[in-house]
C-alpha cells in the first residue's frame, strides 16, 4: 500500500509526519534541529529518500541539511571534515555568495528598500528549495535577499543563476513585510529549460533557457498599493502553483487578488469570484484535476488571520471564479491563524489527499480533495512550510 | 592548546559538548582560533563569522576572563591564559528573542 511523508518545516524545528494510504494513523518524529527555524525542507522527485532542509537563525544564520534516509538521519553536505588534498571543499553548503561578474550577467546591486533608498543585495536566509525533476544531487534554492542559486553536487555548492538580478529590474523590487525573498520556484517538468519563480515584492518572472535570462511576467496584475498599479515589476506575489500537466497554466494568490495565466505568465487575468477575500498566502492544484485549486483566504494584509475566525479552506473545482467554502472539520469560531505561503500541499493518492499548516502549530489534512478534515497534529511551533511525498 | 566553548545550538550542529579544545597553529588569535574551529568542524563555517566578509555575526560576541574581546581586530592576541589554555574562549549569543 501507498504511504504518506509529511514534511513540516516549522519556527523551532522540522517534523516528519508518515501515514499508510488510509491517512488515518501518523507517526510523528521529530523535532530535527530543535530550536532553529526551518523554513522549508522538501524530497527529490527522482529518489524520494534525499530530501533536503532550510535550517536558519537569526544568530548563526543558514545551515542546509540533507537526508538520504527520507530525514531519519541528516547530514551537513560537505560538513565532515576535508578527506584530502583537492577534495571537494568543506563547509561551503551554507555559502551563497552572489554573482555579480559581468560575464555572467552582471547583476545589479542594488534593490530598493522600504524607505524607496537603493539597498546593496544582503544574503539572509533560504526561504524553497526545489529539488531537480531528474537528478537528486540538483538543487534550486530561492533566498532572500532575492536570487536563485543551484547545486549539482548534493548542495555541498552553491552558484547564483545571475541572469535573474541581472535582466534590468532589481532596483525596482522591493521588500515585503517578511523580506525580500524568492520563495517561489516551479520547474516546468515537459521543458527542462522553463523555470517559473515569484518574488516579494518584485512579481513572477520567467526563464526558457534554464535560467541564463529572465523576464517579468506580470501583465495582467494589479496592485493598488505600488505607485504604478500596473507595473511591470512591484508585485507581491504570495504563492504560484502549476498542475504538472499542464505546465503552462499558473494561478496565483497575490497579496490581494487571486489570479490565472493560461499562457505560462505571460497575461494574467483575476480569478477571485466569490471568496469573502481575496488575499491570502497558499494556494495550491488538485492532484489529478487541474481546474480544481485551494485557497485559503486571510482576512486582510493588516489582520493576518482568517474572516469572522473561521478557518476556511476555499476550492474552485473550474480553475477559479466559482469558490466553495470547506470547513467540516476546521475549527469556525475563534480561530485567528494565519496559513503562510509554502505551508499548503497535496499528496498524489486516487482520493486527493490535501494538506495546510497554520502559525498556531496545526497541521491539518484532508483524505478525500478536501471533503473533510482533521488534525494531524495539533500543538506544533508556528507551521512555515508543508510538503508532501507520496511514497510506493 | 586551546579551550572554546560554544553555545548551545552550535555544539548540537558540531556535535560537541559544552567545551572543545583545539590546537592551533601559530599565534592564539579570534582569528586563528576560528580558522582551527572551522576547519576541525566545517559545518561550523559561516555560523559564526560570515562566509564572505568573515565578520562576526552580529548576534555573537567572544568572551574571555570575564572580558568582551568581540571587538577586538581579529589577529591581535588573545590573552595568554587563553592561548595557554587555562582559560576558555566563550562564544555567547546573545540573549535576544524573550
Amino acid at each position: 500500500m501507498s504511504k504518506v511523508r509529511v514534511l513540516v518545516g516549522t519556527r523551532k524545528g522540522a517534523f516528519i509526519l508518515e501515514s499508510d494510504g488510509k491517512r488515518e494513523k501518523w507517526d510523528v518524529s521529530g523535532p530535527h534541529f530543535a530550536g532553529w527555524e526551518i523554513y522549508h525542507l522538501k524530497g527529490s522527485p527522482v529518489d524520494p529518500n534525499r530530501l533536503y532542509a532550510s535550517q536558519t537563525s537569526g544568530w548563526f544564520g543558514q545551515v542546509i541539511q540533507r537526508s538520504n534516509d527520507g530525514g531519519k538521519t541528516w547530514e551537513i553536505p560537505g560538513g565532515g571534515p576535508q578527506p584530502g588534498p583537492g577534495s571537494m571543499p568543506s563547509g561551503t553548503s551554507n555559502k551563497f555568495v552572489y554573482d555579480e561578474s559581468a560575464e555572467t550577467g552582471k547583476p545589479l546591486t542594488t534593490h530598493q528598500w522600504y524607505d524607496g533608498t537603493q539597498h546593496s543585495w544582503e544574503f539572509k536566509r533560504v526561504w524553497h528549495l526545489e529539488p531537480s525533476l531528474t537528478d537528486p544531487n540538483s538543487v534550486y534554492a530561492g533566498v532572500e535577499d532575492a536570487a536563485l542559486f543551484r547545486s549539482t553536487d548534493g548542495a555541498q555548492s552553491w552558484h547564483e543563476l545571475a541572469g535573474l538580478r541581472g535582466h534590468g529590474t532589481g532596483p525596482r523590487w522591493q521588500p515585503g513585510a517578511g523580506g525580500m525573498c524568492l520563495h517561489t520556484v516551479i520547474l516546468d517538468p515537459s521543458d527542462p529549460g522553463r523555470i517559473y519563480i515569484a518574488i516579494s515584492a518584485a512579481g513572477a518572472f520567467r526563464t526558457d533557457d534554464g535560467g541564463l535570462t529572465w523576464k517579468p511576467i506580470n501583465r495582467g496584475l494589479h496592485s493598488e498599493y505600488i505607485p504604478e498599479p500596473t507595473a511591470e515589476v512591484g508585485h507581491c506575489v504570495h504563492h504560484v502553483a502549476m498542475h504538472p500537466s499542464r505546465p503552462g497554466v499558473l494561478f496565483m494568490q497575490k497579496h490581494w487578488d487571486v489570479m490565472r495565466s493560461d499562457d505560462a505568465g505571460d497575461n494574467w487575468h483575476e480569478v477571485s469570484g466569490n471568496l469573502p477575500t481575496d488575499f491570502g498566502f497558499v494556494i495550491d492544484v488538485h492532484a489529478h484535476e487541474p481546474e480544481t485549486v485551494y485557497v485559503v483566504p486571510i482576512k486582510s494584509d493588516g489582520e493576518h488571520y482568517p474572516p469572522e475566525g473561521k478557518l476556511r479552506v476555499y476550492r474552485s473545482r473550474t480553475g477559479g471564479n466559482e469558490w466553495e467554502a470547506l470547513t467540516e472539520g476546521l475549527p469556525q469560531s475563534n480561530c485567528y491563524v494565519n496559513v503562510l505561503r509554502d505551508a499548503m500541499a497535496v499528496d498524489a493518492l486516487d482520493s486527493c489527499g490535501v494538506y495546510f499548516g497554520t502559525t498556531g502549530g496545526q497541521v491539518y489534512g484532508s483524505s478525500d480533495a478536501g471533503n473533510n478534515w482533521t488534525p494531524i497534529v495539533r500543538d506544533l511551533p508556528a507551521v512555515l512550510s508543508v510538503e508532501v511525498q507520496t511514497l510506493p | 592548546m586551546i579551550r572554546v566553548i560554544l553555545p548551545p545550538h552550535l555544539r548540537t550542529l558540531a556535535h560537541v559538548g559544552a567545551e572543545l579544545q583545539l590546537d592551533v597553529e601559530g599565534p592564539a588569535t579570534q582569528r586563528s582560533v576560528l580558522d582551527a574551529l572551522e576547519a576541525r568542524y566545517p559545518m561550523l563555517c559561516g555560523t559564526i563569522r560570515d562566509q564572505v566578509t568573515q565578520q562576526r555575526r552580529p548576534f555573537l560576541r567572544f568572551f574571555a576572563c570575564e572580558e568582551d574581546l568581540s571587538h577586538e581586530p581579529p589577529d591581535a592576541p588573545l590573552p595568554d591564559v587563553v592561548a595557554s589554555g587555562a582559560e576558555p574562549l566563550i562564544i555567547l549569543g546573545a540573549i535576544a528573542g524573550g
